[in-house]
């Protein structure tokens, strides 16, 4: 992987500016909502990603908990961690394309709560992991994460099984969407996808090193003279 | 135009200031790592 960084990387920021081309210049202008449809290219992926990663939380705290890997554990708060960035990502756009919209900022609607909640979920399961100290912690983090990925399902199908003010998906859900716009997105879906993974690889190689000096230093300390009475 | 230009603009906000807290706290371990080597 650590070969593979530079040219993920370089791969990563070209996606990223086709994208960004793609959603500003080349991508037809939507008929009812304008440009402000565009905002559709960065909020739509976010999502996507935030769930992925997720469930890459979910897979690896049940793997923590099966195993107690410490490195499941460590990709559990790596995951975690940029999944919530993504999740504000969605919760920053998603007001701000709906006020022109909708003539409002926010609405309690049943997606838009329930990703509020889903948000709030990761953000608790990150100060659990931030600011305690037992020994127990990775593992309550771990049923905490397995308890909280049930929001994910919840936050998707929402607007398949119930009317909200939120659009139903145009993407397999009987809507249509014209192919160039189709194209933009899938472009814009993988740039991000990219992008991600490797953020979360980074997080990931951050909280393992992380550790591996803390135990140093724990060691460290023991073994100070005076330090064992 | 205005609220998509926002809209972008705050998504690469978001993006770039965890970057630089991740940078942050990769440069602060780096400084641990070379405190625990020069103590041995």
């Amino acid at each position: 992987m650590k070969r593979l960084f530079p040219i993920l990387s370089i791969v990563t920021a070209a996606l990223l500016s086709w994208g960004l081309y793609g959603a500003l210049v080349t991508a037809p202008t939507e008929k009812t909502m304008g440009e402000v449809q565009r905002i559709f290219y960065y909020h739509v992926p976010s999502a996507w990603i935030a769930f992925c990663l997720f469930f890459v939380n979910l897979a690896a705290s049940i793997v923590y908990l099966v195993r107690r890997s410490l490195k499941a554990d460590a990709l559990a708060v790596a995951s975690a961690e940029v999944g919530v960035v993504f999740c504000t990502i969605v919760l920053v756009t998603g007001p701000i394309w709906a006020r022109p919209v909708w003539g409002i900022w926010w609405t309690w609607d049943l997606r838009l709560t329930l990703t509020l909640v889903l948000w709030l979920i990761y953000v608790s399961y990150l100060i659990l992991r931030r600011f305690s100290s037992s020994g127990q912690t990775p593992k309550i983090a771990a049923v905490l994460a397995v308890l909280g990925a049930l929001d994910v399902p919840l936050v998707y199908f929402s607007i398949w099984f119930f009317r909200t003010q939120h659009p139903q998906p145009v993407m397999g859900g009987g809507g249509s969407i014209d192919p160039r716009m189709l194209h933009v997105f899938f472009v814009n879906l993988a740039a991000f996808s990219c992008f991600g993974a490797l953020v979360c690889w980074s997080r990931y190689r951050l909280e393992v090193v992380r550790r591996e000096v803390e135990e140093t230093q724990a060691l460290e300390s023991l073994l100070e003279p005076g330090s064992v009475r | 135009m205005s609220y998509l230009y926002a809209a972008y603009i705050s998504t690469w906000v978001i993006h770039i200031t965890y970057l630089g807290y991740l940078l942050r706290r990769y440069s602060s371990l780096r400084k641990e790592i070379e405190e625990l080597k020069r103590r041995h």
